[in-house]
């Protein structure tokens, strides 16, 4: 009980210092930077910037190469910086921890574990699986599996297996959920059904979400803001915010940010040229 | 039923291949008696029907085929002129006095039994009924190929004597000497349990360390490389010497030969761990130890039964060389023995216990294995 209390206590202490009018993600002049095996070196990451506030839905986007996922796995801990800093809640980032979920591109479920299992890994891993028991079943219905409990991944659909994953990020309450292209290995009708799934769950939870992605109708479709960035060295070339009316696909605004985006983006290719 | 003709019995029966004619045609005359009573009207398309679905033999023809093979080499024993001079020796089992000839017909009556127990039992599930129908005809070839042995081995004796006893010579140790058979056969599965046992929960316990560790494996793996490839018998001398018992030393030379493959497939199954799996469950809050036990080792449970596969064979064969040198039992002792008095008929004996005894392990093993990595039921072939 004891200990129980001297972590609550730790944890509003933390949040006391955090004023929620800050952003939730401070990333300052991040540079990263990869070794490759014969001594060359990639700059995947150059003097980053990035303030990202609660309940805030980011999209990140660029070509391949340009430094997206480095930049999620810098947030979650995953990955370190060499020099600036990321910072969650006015604390710089130590390690991967449940309060920012990932979920990965695909084949990150344990193949030997069922569905349900799979949802239930963090809470046993963190040993609060008795007391939470019931939130895996409350989980599996969120994301439309249940009936799939005793399932195994290989059982299920690829469009499936993204909504386990995402559950299984979501029963820790992540404040901030981290998705690395969740949507990129799936066709475009499961692709469609998921991001209405996920701007559900953003709106119920009042969740912090960070997407990484390659796909820029979902970037649009999704992000309050599209955070666009440029490869070699990895940079944000800059941060297109979107205002739609209404989550349309083919109404003239949604088509209006598209083609700004598209621009942008190609507009960058042919200078590098 | 009455009302069907002669070529529609004859015909359908004549489209079967024959493998016991009696049985076979009984169940295809009995099987077009059904299809030609419900289809007689229907002319040409019925009987064009009639002919494929003929093909499928009644199962209670198929249990009784199973099992007529080892009828047939029982009636061949019975029948048969006892050509070649063989002295058959009495034996007592329990309460029964019997030679190896009555032993043999023992068996062959314990078989048929069997095959027709498991042919009604299998018969109540689908699944099982066709795995049963499957195996009809080599069990029934099996039977003849007994009654084959019989003919050469013991009725005629032709192969060479006494190299080729026939199977109630080889029946005869178990009556005359069963006792001494048991007792060894015991002696081999003792060995074998705790040899192999000990060798496989050390070959884990290690290569866990060299596969999670990489000071384990700097230290460990290059010992294990070397030491690894040599044949676990040749350390016999040094465990005969060293050991304070033969049978501790015996146990020693399985656990090394049990240990190499086990710790080695360990190591790499808990190598080749996904990235993404440890990292997803690095974001979902475990911890190392957690991620050892729970994500590593259980990715690597499918190289750990390659190993112990390996280290399964591996083990009987250290067990029965082991035995046939400096062990004071076992079957390879057995066989040792029998070599010193020419008595083939006793070596086939210890041969076939092993077979037996073998299958049953790796049954044993098969059924843990399918248990254990249930979840990979459908994901590989």
């Amino acid at each position: 009980m004891s200990a129980a209390t001297a972590t609550e206590t730790q944890v509003s202490s933390a949040s006391a210092e955090w004023n929620a009018s800050e952003p939730i993600i401070s990333i300052k002049h991040i540079e990263r930077d990869f070794v490759a095996d014969d001594g060359s070196v990639t700059q995947a990451l150059s003097d980053v910037n990035l303030d990202i506030r609660k309940g805030e839905l980011i999209s990140i986007i660029g070509p391949s190469g340009c430094g997206k996922t480095t930049l999620l796995r810098l947030i979650s801990g995953l990955d370190k910086p060499q020099r600036g800093e990321v910072t969650f809640k006015g604390h710089e980032i130590e390690g991967p921890n449940p309060e920012r979920g990932y979920v990965f591109q695909q084949g990150s479920l344990f193949p030997w574990l069922t569905v349900e299992e799979n949802i239930a890994f963090g809470l046993k891993a963190q040993g609060k699986y008795k007391e939470h028991k019931d939130e895996v079943g409350e989980y599996l219905n969120k994301v439309g599996l249940a009936g799939f409990e005793k399932s195994y991944p290989h059982q299920i659909s690829g469009g499936m297996a993204q909504r386990v994953a995402i559950a299984r990020a979501l029963i820790d309450h992540p404040e901030v959920l981290l998705l690395d292209e969740p949507m990129g290995a799936l066709d475009s009708f499961t692709r469609a059904d998921l991001q209405d799934r996920l701007l559900d769950l953003w709106e119920k939870y009042h969740m912090t979400m960070i997407l990484v992605t390659h796909d820029v109708d979902e970037a649009i479709y999704l992000g309050n803001r599209v955070v666009i960035m440029t490869p070699r060295p990895g940079r944000i070339k800059e941060i297109v915010p979107i205002d739609l009316a209404q989550r349309d696909r083919v109404s003239d605004d949604f088509t209006a940010y598209r083609k700004q985006l598209l621009t942008k983006l190609h507009f960058n290719v042919h200078n590098h040229d | 039923m009455s009302s069907i003709t002669a070529d529609a019995v004859k015909s359908p029966a004549s489209a079967v291949k024959l493998d016991a004619r009696d049985a076979q045609q009984a169940a295809s005359a009995l099987k077009s008696v059904a299809v030609a009573a419900e289809e007689v009207a229907s002319g040409v398309e019925a009987k064009r029907k009639e002919q494929r679905i003929v093909r499928a033999v009644p199962y209670p023809f198929v249990v009784a085929f199973s099992a007529a093979g080892f009828v047939i080499a029982a009636i061949i024993n019975l029948v048969f002129p006892q050509v070649a001079p063989v002295e058959f020796k009495q034996g007592q089992i329990w309460i029964f006095l019997l030679n190896g000839q009555e032993a043999y017909l023992f068996l062959l009556a314990v078989l048929t039994v069997l095959y027709v127990v498991i042919g009604v039992v299998d018969g109540r599930n689908p699944k099982d009924a066709a795995r049963f129908r499957y195996r009809a005809q080599f069990r029934f070839v099996a039977g003849l190929a007994l009654a084959l042995w019989d003919v050469t081995g013991t009725k005629l004796q032709v192969l060479p004597q006494p190299f080729f006893p026939g199977p109630s010579q080889v029946m005869e140790p178990f009556v005359t000497d069963g006792a001494y058979v048991a007792l060894n056969t015991f002696y081999s599965v003792r060995l074998f349990a705790a040899g192999f046992a000990s060798g496989v929960i050390l070959g884990v316990l290690t290569g866990v360390l060299i596969g999670w560790f990489a000071r384990a494996y700097y230290w460990v793996f290059p010992v294990l490389k070397i030491t690894g490839v040599i044949p676990a018998v040749a350390w016999m001398p040094f465990a005969l010497t060293l050991m304070p018992t033969p049978f501790i030393a015996a146990v020693f030379l399985l656990l090394i030969c049990s240990w190499f493959p086990v710790a080695f497939l360990t190591a790499q199954g808990i190598q080749s761990t996904p990235k993404m799996l440890v990292e997803a469950s690095r974001t979902l809050g475990a911890k190392t130890p957690y991620i050892l036990f729970h994500v590593a080792i259980p990715h690597a449970m499918p190289s750990i039964f390659t190993g112990i596969g390996m280290a399964n064979s591996l083990s009987f064969l250290t067990l029965v060389i082991s035995e046939m040198m400096g062990q004071p039992g076992g079957l390879g002792y057995y066989i040792d023995q029998a070599k010193a008095w020419s008595a083939y008929n006793e070596i086939l004996a210890a041969i076939v216990v092993m077979a037996v005894l073998f299958s049953l392990i790796m049954k044993l093993l098969e059924v843990v294995r399918g248990r254990v990595l249930r979840w990979q039921k459908g994901l590989v072939k």
